[in-house]
């Protein structure tokens, strides 16, 4: 199908940065990031200054920001740690925004050429996305692809993709306990697709390799599930994997599609699995609850914003998980806040950050 | 946790039939010798029945042609088309084994990236006996080959997975494109390579191609049946996704699982696309409303069996798919003669009951 233009001002890079030293990683991405906007934001509990190499186009943001913007003053203790990039979002005016980890650098494709993350992002959410229907082929306006033989033609025009989600080389996202398990497990597979989760279908969106439309869904991107011995390390985090179902719900309730596959990125080593082991399974035990109420949940046909959507589903948490854990009800009340926080931030434009 | 297994697979010898519906000749086989000899064929001779085709030397085979169809089923051989790869289904009716795999005649041994030969049916084996996981999407695709696992937020409680009843393999070179499609790309080759085995989700459907696919006779035979194609028919081509789009909505009833993606074969042969036009164009229009009762159907707890499953959508057919067409009430009409016929030549033992969370009882 039609090859994608990339309008670099339509988008955002944003990074969340937990390492104060980004020579290395601004280096190894400058050839992919050259031509765009980065928002960087940094960690408020990082103490050490940035060191940043020259040459690109970005702002930064640090705590001092993040405690300006944001209301009420509680919830911006949870933009702290990986949560930091979700300041990104919100003071974001793209359409696009791709965000990785900052231990993550450029992958190689299996032709050893460098993946432009950015690029495969933005043409998965510049070309439509197929959740109604599976096609065996994956994703059909590849190039040399297309729908297969029995493919109603009336879902052929699909729908807009609204979240991309990367994979990663190396490191795969895998959860402290496999990890522990598998301690010489790398991912050496390059797999040569992106294909939509089809509607109605769960899945863990890892936010280490993401691309959004920030105009479609941007409000449902949020920091709420905050485990209470959280970490610097993802084994530590569920926090996307919340957001993440969260958005699902949304997209498939707006009719919008996800992707999931291509681009690839190499993911460095960092962290003992079996450390993390040491701190508290939360993580992996809320899943259980969380993942039935997410494939459970309904929102009314009043519900035609993402905004909508999130108020509904903060408000489902409050009623089913809450009782069950504390910090449901922490997550359901933060999310109400961002959605509000969102609202004020979007109607002073520019918002107010240096 | 997913357990790979490092052992090599079990080549199945006597429990799977490669089932095969020729008209042309069956030459392809000797390029698939070293993978096939092993293995019991069942040809499925379509068209002339006075045609003798030749089974390559070394392979040990059963024919039927024809003749033989209308002779071990008799009134019942309605069901079966002719003049149509659908009569490959009587294949698995007459097969006595645990797993079918079937393949066109124009399907050869394709090679993977590093240039090996790809050894499709041991890749369908490996993902016929590894669970599936149709509850949750696995971002790095099946967990349980060699080299991946279920990802951080896989809920742990869903790590067993269930029993996979189907594994659909894909084509490089000429891909199964409609008519249509044909028409406007002649000269698009699939020549990408993907290196993945993925669960296609429950309450998803898809199309499901019969030129390379293998299945679990015990946990879902009964569906597969072909549907009523080729002569004296107004629609061809639709055999394989028919009984796909069955059998996907009692695999997701029944709690099993259907897989796609990898093994590649060859496809050396595209079909003339004025000729699949014809065929293909009253269901190019009907599947517009197929696809939604598919989507909508749903099996009560009663149906705990695939025949009770198969019977009781044939009365769907017929009561909401009646009204498109009456070609669908003689299909529905057919499917429960597919159904008494599969239970004459398969008398009980071979339909194991299944509850619906996919235990065997």
């Amino acid at each position: 199908m039609a090859q994608v233009s990339i309008k670099d001002n339509e988008v955002d890079v944003v990074i969340g940065v937990l390492h104060a030293d980004m020579t290395s990683f601004m280096e190894e991405w400058r050839p992919v990031f050259s031509r765009f906007h980065l928002i960087i934001i940094k960690d408020p509990d990082l103490k050490d200054e940035l060191r940043i190499p020259e040459g690109f186009n970005l702002h930064v943001y640090t705590k001092s920001d993040i405690e300006r913007v944001v209301r009420p003053s509680s919830a911006s203790l949870l933009l702290s740690g990986y949560s930091c990039r979700y300041f990104g979002y919100l003071v974001s005016q793209k359409k696009y925004i791709i965000s990785i980890d900052d231990d993550c650098i450029p992958a190689r494709d299996s032709d050893g050429n460098l993946v432009d993350v950015v690029t495969q992002h933005v043409t998965n959410l510049t070309t439509p996305a197929t959740p109604f229907f599976f096609n065996t082929l994956y994703d059909p306006y590849r190039k040399g692809a297309d729908f297969v033989r029995g493919y109603p033609f009336s879902l052929r025009s699909g729908v807009t993709c609204a979240l991309s989600c990367g994979l990663w080389l190396n490191l795969a996202d895998y959860d402290a306990p496999t990890q522990a398990l598998k301690p010489g497990q790398r991912n050496s597979r390059y797999v040569d697709a992106v294909l939509t989760v089809p509607a109605k279908v769960m899945m863990p969106v890892s936010g280490i390799n993401i691309g959004f439309d920030r105009e479609m869904v941007g409000p449902a991107l949020l920091p709420a599930l905050r485990l209470a011995r959280e970490g610097n390390l993802r084994w530590e985090t569920v926090e996307d994997i919340w957001c993440g179902m969260c958005l699902k719900v949304v997209c498939d309730h707006l009719r919008l599609g996800v992707k999931s596959g291509l681009p690839y990125v190499w993911r460095k080593e960092r962290g003992d699995a079996i450390e993390s082991l040491q701190k508290e399974w939360e993580g992996v035990k809320l899943m259980e609850e969380v993942v039935p109420f997410f494939q459970s949940v309904r929102l009314s046909r009043a519900a035609v914003t993402a905004e909508d959507c999130v108020v509904e589903i903060a408000e489902a948490v409050k009623q089913r998980l809450g009782p069950l854990d504390p910090v449901f009800a922490r997550a359901a009340q933060a999310m109400v806040d961002w959605v509000k926080l969102w609202k004020v931030v979007r109607t002073q434009s520019p918002p107010s950050v240096a | 946790m997913a357990q790979p297994s490092v052992s090599p697979t079990p080549i199945l010898k006597d429990e799977l039939d490669i089932v095969i519906p020729t008209i042309r000749n069956l030459d392809f086989l000797e390029m698939w010798r070293p993978f096939f000899q092993q293995y019991h064929l069942i040809i499925v001779q379509d068209g002339d029945p006075t045609k003798v085709i030749k089974v390559p030397e070394g392979y040990d085979y059963e024919l039927y042609n024809r003749n033989d169809i209308n002779k071990i089923l008799g009134p019942k051989a309605s069901c079966i088309s002719f003049k149509d790869s659908a009569c490959r289904c009587f294949g698995y009716m007459v097969s006595k084994k645990k797993y079918i795999f079937t393949i066109d005649d124009d399907c050869f041994v394709a090679k993977d990236p590093s240039g090996k030969d790809i050894n499709a049916l041991e890749q369908h084996i490996k993902n016929l006996l590894t669970p599936s996981t149709p509850f949750f999407y696995n971002t790095l695709y099946d967990p349980y080959r060699e080299g991946a696992d279920f990802v951080r937020g896989y809920p742990f409680s869903l790590r067993e997975g269930v029993p996979t009843a189907v594994s659909h393999g894909l084509w490089l070179n000429i891909p199964d494109y409609d008519a249509p499609t044909q028409l406007v790309k002649p000269l698009e080759r699939n020549a990408r390579y993907v290196d993945a085995v993925l669960t296609i989700p429950k309450g998803t459907l898809f199309p499901m191609c019969g030129m390379n696919l293998a299945f679990n006779r015990e946990l879902i035979g009964p569906a597969m049946y072909f549907g009523l194609m080729g002569d004296g028919q107004p629609i061809g081509r639709y055999d394989d996704m028919w009984a796909g789009w069955c059998t996907k909505v009692i695999c997701d009833h029944l709690g099993l699982g259907v897989k796609t993606g990898l093994p590649y074969i060859w496809h050396s042969k595209a079909s003339n696309p004025f000729v699949n036009l014809k065929k293909e164009y009253k269901g190019i229009y009907w599947q517009e409303e197929l696809i939604p009762f598919f989507q909508a159907a749903t099996l009560s707890k009663e149906c705990t069996t695939v025949q009770k499953c198969y019977i009781e959508l044939s009365k769907q057919v017929k009561a909401k798919l009646g009204k498109v067409d009456e070609y669908f009430i003689k299909l529905a009409d057919a499917m429960v003669t597919w159904i008494e016929a599969w239970d004459e030549l398969n008398p009980s033992g071979d339909s194991a009951e299944l509850l619906p969370n996919g235990s065997k009882k």
